[in-house]
């Protein structure tokens, strides 16, 4: 009687269930028979070890050598390529964002076209744009400034078509009724309304930008990555250690900042 | 009763504070500008080599497209098994940093600081560091990716929990459920399908991520850059340009449909 009163089961749901187990099943099959794993090295303790112990034990001199190259001239070139690189890309991307924008053209397709240039821009990785800036410019810093200038067009345009989308025309109608012209329009009308997002879009941007620019330095565009190779190609791990503490600390600090400042804005 | 009129404009609000920051602005311009040694010139001497290597990167060269297929494959292999470590690994974090599920600040303070500091590593470094630890390959990338997507959804999955609805725990609790069943049967079923959606974002992230594991050492198609750069192969190098593209686009769209008939 009792069993009888239980509800059954329904069965499309043991179906659907079952097709997704066997697809994840031939995945992880087809995943884990490609990659090669011959056993680790005999040294990985070894070295995991002593990469343990120099975290723990940082280089404290090397925060600041008289010389140059030091961890902090290295921290403020990486600040330095973020700022840059995010300015650049804040001002380029303007025009893409509207052409992106849905409500800025009578066409649709104009937009998606624009919409689907951002997405290219946006799967570009941004260290190969920075290799072939560096058979471009050269290697350093700048070649790291203009591929992240290039690449955070793709995403920054995109967040900022959206907030051209949302706008109120209330504003832009009336200045036009009082026979504005089409720049005080937009300057007058369509700007303020989206300037708090763009602002707070572009700051957070930074903070992305932040963590690249750590890492263009691996392959020769500036910023603290460079030491950090060297340091782990000499098997100097207790200045990994403090290089690592340093972008660690000043992406935490920036995150702070960057996030007081974006809550007071929005 | 000329006063009177001029008292009734109100005046306009101070620009003090928009100067100051446009200056403050211009100086950090400036002196990043600085520090980075970019200037115009620098641009546009450099423009010259720009258009020859655009010019040496079209046509691309379609043969090679032979070579690179099984490191793509691989490329795809290394981001499943690092999410799937990631999304693993993060079950527990998540739990045991969501304020509801454990009260005491004493453990959701510090899980939270851990999966910060993970977070602001970023993934090519953890490669770089596993390079050094198990050798080349995409052993190495594989744990990095891990680690990294480990950090991702362990965040919006904790958060998820944290917004789930009380009704059901409190039932639980009221017909006795240990704490296993009191989370199977009140908090996965409300965050299964945010945890999957996570996952599957991770998993685009990932594919980006691995796409480049291989300049330090990492597996994937990222060596092959270095491969071609290196000899100057620009058709070579538009062909894995193209078909990266191609393949993160394609993964894309399939894992966003994906997100949609989950949520």
């Amino acid at each position: 009687m009792s069993s009888a009163t239980r509800p059954i089961k329904p069965k499309k749901n043991i179906v659907r269930r079952w097709v997704i187990f066997i697809a994840l099943a031939l995945l992880y099959i087809w995943a884990l028979s490609g990659v090669p794993i011959e056993g680790f090295k005999e040294t990985a303790g070894q070295i995991s070890k002593a990469i343990v112990s120099g975290i723990f034990s940082p280089d404290w001199d090397y925060v600041y050598l008289p010389e140059g190259e030091d961890l902090l001239r290295g921290l403020l070139d990486t600040l330095a390529i973020a700022i840059l690189g995010t300015f650049i890309s804040a001002f380029l991307c303007i025009p893409f964002a509207f052409w992106a924008a849905n409500n800025m053209s009578k066409f649709k397709a104009n937009a998606g076209i624009g919409k689907f240039f951002l997405s290219f821009v946006r799967t570009f990785p941004e260290l190969v744009m920075a290799l072939l800036f560096i058979k471009m410019v050269g290697p350093g810093s700048f070649a790291g400034v203009l591929a992240l200038g290039l690449h955070s067009i793709g995403m920054l345009g995109k967040l900022f078509s959206e907030e051209v989308e949302n706008i109120d025309f209330g504003p832009s109608e009336a200045l036009k009724a009082t026979g504005a012209r089409p720049l005080q329009t937009l300057w007058f009308a369509v700007f303020p309304q989206v300037l708090p997002g763009f602002i707070s879009y572009t700051l957070y941007r930074f903070e992305i930008n932040l963590r690249s620019a750590s890492v263009l330095g691996i392959i020769g565009a500036g910023g603290i990555g460079t030491p950090l190779i060297f340091a782990m190609q000499s098997r100097d791990w207790s200045r990994v250690g403090i290089i690592l503490l340093g972008i660690i600390v000043m992406v935490t600090i920036v995150d702070i900042i960057s996030g007081y400042l974006r809550k007071k804005i929005v | 009763m000329n006063q009177v009129n001029e008292q009734k404009i109100p005046k306009a609000p101070s620009k003090l504070k928009h100067y100051f920051t446009f200056i403050l602005i211009l100086l950090l311009l400036w002196g990043s500008a600085y520090q980075t040694d970019s200037t115009f010139s620098e641009l546009i001497e450099g423009f010259p080599n720009m258009f020859s290597v655009l010019d040496q990167m079209i046509p691309p060269n379609w043969a090679y497209f032979d070579n690179i297929i099984e490191a793509m494959l691989d490329t795809i292999r290394m981001a499943v098994l690092g999410t799937t470590i990631g999304a693993i690994i993060a079950i527990p974090f998540a739990i045991f940093s969501a304020s509801n599920m454990i009260k005491s600040t004493w453990v959701y303070y510090p899980v939270r600081f851990l999966l910060n500091l993970v977070r602001t590593i970023p993934e090519l470094l953890l490669a770089a560091i596993f390079v050094a630890i198990f050798g080349l390959g995409p052993l190495p990338g594989i744990f990095a990716l891990g680690i990294f997507s480990t950090g991702i959804i362990a965040k919006l999955t904790y958060e998820a929990i944290e917004g789930i609805d009380k009704g059901p725990l409190e039932s639980m609790t009221a017909v006795g459920a240990n704490k296993i069943q009191w989370i199977m049967f009140s908090v996965v079923p409300q965050v299964a399908a945010y945890y999957v959606s996570y996952v599957l974002y991770s998993f685009e992230i990932n594919v980006r991520a691995a796409a480049i594991l291989g300049l330090v050492g990492a597996g994937g198609i990222g060596e092959y850059y270095d491969r071609t750069l290196g000899f100057l192969e620009y058709d070579k190098v538009s062909t894995i340009i193209i078909f990266t593209l191609l393949v993160v686009l394609i993964i894309d769209y399939i894992s966003t449909k994906l997100r949609e008939n989950l949520l």
